[in-house]
């Protein structure tokens, strides 16, 4: 059978400014396609991060930068790519110190940032990235997470957590 | 897509901040802003409200994040008060909610 899919793209400029905008339109796509509100809210953080990345690590203040949206509705998921084409950040390095703050961290050791790819990696069902040239986030949600096997496909294994009981 | 920040004195001296709307990677400098000088007091009380804030990311905890630094340097104190489910659960999984002290408005009341 033949997989049936619409697919929607957004260009926008790589600026702050837009990310509501960019938020706001996979909220109704997702609400479209019947995700629960908890799901459209972890689609609205992680779209958002992926974002944020862009502006803040692709173009680093450059003017005319573009973030290239582009999600995919299936009767089953939705996958989403988030792009840039500005220069790509290290990714081995970021994946490393992909993790939650540490309670036990001394407070001048906390990080204000670089929590935004472990939530795009917790809050999504699968998440790949490719930093050829730019950077392409690709994160997809499924509408039953009961069919898929949690935590499966994680970038890194070492952030597997048990399932159930 | 906005962020509005009311700022209040409380009873015992306290500031007091209500944050409503959207808190992104746009609107969190105003929240920089805001809190930053408040938590650079010596032994400033701040107390940051969460119930009319719809939206947060990465950005928001960011901020949490400096101004609880910058109130620690001034042993000073900075409180979180009414997280709705959604802040709650990115505090829970940003591991954020072990760190800070959370509030609820009904302790909050009867202080």
């Amino acid at each position: 059978m033949i997989e049936t899919s619409d697919t929607i793209e957004l260009t926008v400029p790589a600026k702050a400014d837009y990310i509501g905008v960019i938020r706001l339109t996979t909220s109704g796509i997702a609400n479209r396609m019947g995700f629960s509100y908890d799901d459209i809210e972890d689609i609205k953080v992680a779209v958002s991060e992926a974002a944020t990345n862009a502006v803040n690590h692709a173009y680093k203040g450059e003017q005319g930068g573009v973030i290239s949206i582009r999600m995919t509705t299936f009767a089953d998921r939705m996958e989403i790519m988030v792009m840039d084409t500005g220069r790509s950040f290290d990714f081995e390095h970021m994946a490393k110190n992909m993790k939650p703050l540490d309670p036990s961290a001394a407070f001048e050791d906390l990080s204000e940032g670089g929590l935004g790819l472990y939530l795009i990696d917790t809050l999504m069902d699968r998440v790949s990235i490719n930093n050829d040239s730019g950077v392409a986030v690709y994160m997809t949600k499924f509408l039953q997470r009961d069919e898929v096997e949690l935590h499966d496909d994680r970038l890194y294994e070492s952030f597997d957590r048990p399932v159930g009981g | 897509m906005n962020l509005n920040i009311l700022h209040e004195k409380k009873v015992d001296g306290g500031e007091l901040l209500t944050i409503s709307g959207e808190l992104d990677a746009y609107t969190a400098p105003k929240l920089k802003e805001t809190i930053l000088p408040l938590v650079d007091v010596e032994r400033a009380s701040v107390t940051l409200d969460l119930k009319d804030t719809d939206y947060m990311d990465s950005t928001g905890i960011g901020v949490i994040i400096a101004a609880y630094k910058q109130s620690c340097k001034r042993n000073g104190t900075l409180v979180v008060q009414n997280l709705t489910p959604r802040v709650s659960r990115l505090f829970d999984i940003t591991g954020l909610s072990e760190i800070i002290t959370i509030d609820d408005i009904k302790k909050e009341e009867t202080t």
